[in-house]
């Protein structure tokens, strides 16, 4: 065949690489500057300079930020999959009443704009008296987190294969042993994958935080959010460039693991 | 689907698979329902009625209930200009991410093994990276001392003060197009799976020219992810807080920002409250009045054959 519909034109590429260079330029740049020596925002022309990556280590608010923000995605992605594996198997597998109503609940946080949760929940944890503290932080994550973890829990429930599970327990398996030994581990690319969406949404998160946050319990995000309101120094571009590093390692984990581009459509 | 506990827990009188069935879902489900009615409904529902309370300069919050709040959200002139500007930012960013991300998607879809998985990593991976740091990448660009005021300075095209794009809606519809087109690529992408490629094939052996093929034969199969992603960005973008905050600032205030101004500085949590619900329920009725437009659409496409 002369014409194929399967290859990209000239014109298509031009494109692809403009759209590309449009993706990647403001993080190039982020990188670019946390290597400058000078003291103010600039490229490094004249060298490159570590000095803005030893300043984080001078800086213990960004490092207990940091901290936060890993206990908080780590504990609230584990409580919100802890709930989603039940409830998922009940989803998939059960026609009762409310089933639709509670689907609905669930994802309903994707629906929700951060905002509205984020002065929501400040009313709420200040009037039953615990705002500011990391258990209502927990708490505001866990919600926003349980539309990921469900979805590809949930997703992970319907492809599973029941045959080896009633062959187990025609073999004199009980429902506990048979969904212990059998089910879960079939389940583990999704609930991990589930589980790693989680934690990333949580770890990013700053609409929301920003509102729930106090100054002893501030994540990441918002430590940087309030750092750019005063002032915007080659710090921040280090400290960038370290989440940057971070996050496309993780990256790497979750696609080898599971496929981006499953996790991030939620079809599993 | 339709099959029942009964096969696979083989209980052993029928009484007791009746009852396993009736009660098992609501157990394994009843975590995760109580957690989200109390954290997810009693907040909201405190907000709504924060909404209704006074509020005064001196005195603070008031619960004496008053429509004041949304008369203000509702009537005045200052949250007419926000409403408009967040709708208008979000109906741009809307677009130019369709005419972006959609074709790029095509180009993904169309290109060879490694290189096809690379870029879908390269195209989706900012989606995980935090939105600070990419509004920062942005602010970096395009501010006074940014690449591109120097590059423009470079080709004589900017005078000696350069330019910047901080604090105006063309800086933050950039911002906020870099954040989300990766959106509708994945949205574009998800249907273009199941979309038959040497359909484009056939059109074209029998002498349509590629742009035909595009827009005759790709394109109306790709659309139902067109118009979800377009749905995605759009709501996302109307209820924005980072990247409208960090470039627009005080000069450009959107819904998202003003809501955390009165509530953070101007500390009138009940006007607050008020524009949040306001946002919440533009957010839903949108949301749903599009989903049933495009259903109505496609019912009525697939009718006509």
């Amino acid at each position: 065949m002369s014409v194929d519909s399967r290859r990209n034109g000239r014109l298509a590429l031009a494109f692809h690489t403009l759209f590309v260079i449009f993706l990647l330029a403001p993080l190039v740049v982020i990188i670019l500057v946390a290597f400058t020596p000078k003291g103010y925002l600039s490229y490094p022309t004249a060298g490159f300079s570590l000095r803005w990556f030893r300043e984080i280590l001078e800086r213990p608010d960004f490092i207990d930020a940091f901290y936060h923000s890993l206990n908080l995605g780590i504990v609230s992605a584990t409580l919100a999959t802890l709930l989603s594996i039940p409830a998922a198997l009940a989803l998939a597998r059960f026609r009762f009443a409310g089933r639709e109503f509670l689907n609905g609940l669930f994802l309903s946080p994707l629906m929700i704009p951060h905002i509205v949760l984020g002065v929501a929940f400040l009313r709420f944890f200040s009037e039953i008296g615990i705002g500011g503290t990391f258990a209502s932080l927990v708490l505001a994550h866990v919600i926003i987190v349980m539309p990921y973890t469900l979805r590809l829990v949930l997703a992970a429930v319907m492809g599973l294969d029941r045959e080896t599970e009633r062959a187990a327990v025609s073999l004199g398996a009980n429902p506990f042993t048979s969904f212990r030994r059998i089910t879960l581990p079939q389940m583990l690319p999704g609930v991990a994958g589930g589980w790693m969406l989680a934690f990333i949404t949580s770890f990013d998160e700053l609409t929301m935080t920003v509102f729930v946050a106090s100054p002893s319990n501030t994540t990441l995000p918002v430590k940087m959010y309030n750092y750019i309101e005063q002032t915007i120094d080659p710090l921040l571009a280090s400290v960038s460039t370290v989440i940057i590093v971070l996050t496309v390692a993780f990256m790497l984990v979750l696609d080898r693991f599971y496929g981006l581009d499953r996790v991030l459509s939620g079809k599993g | 689907m339709t099959e029942t506990v009964m096969e696979t827990m083989r209980p052993r009188s029928p009484n007791r698979a009746r009852h396993l069935e009736r009660w098992l879902p609501l157990w394994l489900t009843g975590p995760a329902a109580v957690f989200f009615l109390v954290l997810l409904g009693m907040p909201l529902l405190m907000t709504l009625a924060l909404s209704f309370y006074t509020f005064d300069y001196t005195a603070g919050i008031d619960k004496t209930l008053t429509f004041a709040n949304y008369a203000e959200v509702l009537f005045d002139g200052y949250f007419h200009e926000i409403f408009l500007r967040t709708y208008a930012i979000s109906l741009v960013t809307t677009v130019l991410c369709v005419l972006l991300g959609a074709p790029e998607a095509y180009i993904l879809y169309r290109m060879r093994s490694p290189w096809r998985s690379i870029f879908l990593l390269v195209t989706l991976g900012p989606l995980l990276i935090s939105v600070v740091v990419r509004t920062l990448g942005w602010v970096l660009l395009i501010g006074g001392n940014g690449l591109l005021s120097q590059l423009l300075q470079g080709l004589g095209l900017a005078g000696s003060r350069g330019v910047s794009l901080m604090y105006t809606h063309t800086g933050v519809v950039i911002a906020m197009v870099h954040v989300l087109v990766p959106f509708m690529v994945i949205s574009v992408w998800a249907s273009l799976r199941k979309v038959d490629l040497s359909t484009g094939d056939a059109a074209l052996s029998l002498g349509a020219k590629p742009f035909t093929v595009m827009r005759r034969v790709i394109f109306p199969q790709v659309l139902p992810g067109v118009l979800s992603g377009s749905l995605i960005v759009f709501a996302l973008t109307a209820s924005y807080f980072a990247t409208p905050s960090i470039i627009g600032g005080r000069r450009l205030k959107v819904v998202a920002t003003s809501v955390y101004d009165e509530y953070l500085s101007t500390m009138n949590w009940p006007l607050g409250a008020s524009i949040s619900i306001v946002l919440l329920l533009l957010n839903v009725i949108i949301v749903m009045s599009y989903s049933r437009w495009v259903e109505r659409r496609f019912r009525r496409t697939l009718g006509e054959g």
